[in-house]
């Protein structure tokens, strides 16, 4: 149980700097990734398989969602498209799939093994509930407010940005329309305000 | 020790970099909390980072939301000019 706490706690660091080192921002997300499941599996490790759950759930999979999108989303175009031809070259994942690779291994390890060297002091999710639901009551409530703020702080950011571009295109088409018809904009409408006699 | 190594990271590159390390800063912080619950056997510190965890996903959320608004603003300008003016 020591060296498996050692060797996640090793795979996180490692993970970490090669993320902090790497340029493009999809490569780091990768070692971003590995990090917090090693750092998953050292709460495993730890005695907290509640909060290694979480941890996997919600970061590697929720909020890493998130920044995957968002990233995916800034580089539209062509570059995404180089920057997809190039995720394929194997010399960029091989460095997270190798780490990632000895976290499975090390987590086959444990879940066989788990019967030879118990957890020292595990802390089940029925406990981190009563003590949850208990004197931290308050704590929850506040943490409740705090998500309603965030989802409307985020809703209202992204509302602008999309009143925006609506803003913008509907500006942009006006400028053009003086200039010359604007062709295709809408295909209900085209040819309507046509001339009869023109061709 | 583990905190530590990655506490001094912040200090780096764009605005996604920047949210990236705050997600790391916040996991060692976590980390941290569960390691000292774990010692005592007590179940506080895997409730503090639950809360850590609630946080996290609300400050990732809104500064996503920030950084997509940040883009269309200065659209023409490439990640190094956006980190410049995050000053």
């Amino acid at each position: 149980m020591e060296t498996a706490f050692y060797i996640a706690a090793a795979v996180a660091v490692a993970s970490t700097v090669l993320m902090l080192t790497r340029l493009n921002a999809v490569h780091a997300l990768l070692y971003l990734i590995v990090s917090l499941l090693s750092v998953a599996v050292v709460f495993y490790t730890l005695g907290a398989p509640f909060v290694a759950a979480l941890e996997v759930i919600i970061y590697a999979g929720a909020i890493m969602v998130l920044f995957v999108f968002v990233v995916m989303m800034l580089n539209l175009g062509p570059p995404a498209i180089e920057q997809e031809r190039a995720l394929l070259n194997p010399g960029i994942w091989t460095g997270p799939a190798v780490l990632a690779l000895i976290l499975v291994a090390e987590v086959a390890y444990l879940l066989v093994g788990a019967g030879v060297s118990p957890v020292p002091a595990m802390v089940g999710p029925k406990r981190v509930a009563i003590v949850l639901l208990g004197p931290y009551l308050v704590g929850v409530e506040l943490a409740s407010l705090l998500l309603l703020a965030a989802l409307v702080g985020a809703w209202h950011l992204g509302l602008r940005v999309a009143a925006k571009e609506e803003k913008e295109e509907i500006s942009h088409a006006y400028d053009t329309r003086g200039a010359r018809p604007a062709a295709g904009r809408d295909l209900v409408r085209a040819g309507t305000d046509r001339n009869p006699g023109s061709p | 020790m583990f905190a530590l190594g990655l506490t001094g990271i912040l200090v780096r590159r764009n605005v996604i970099f920047v949210l990236m390390s705050i997600e790391v800063m916040l996991n060692a912080a976590g980390l941290a909390f569960v390691a000292a619950g774990a010692k005592w056997g007590q179940a506080d510190g895997q409730v503090v980072f639950l809360f850590i965890l609630a946080m996290a996903a609300a400050e990732v959320s809104v500064g996503l939301a920030l950084v997509l608004q940040i883009y269309r603003r200065w659209q023409n300008l490439d990640a190094d000019a956006l980190s410049r003016m995050r000053g």
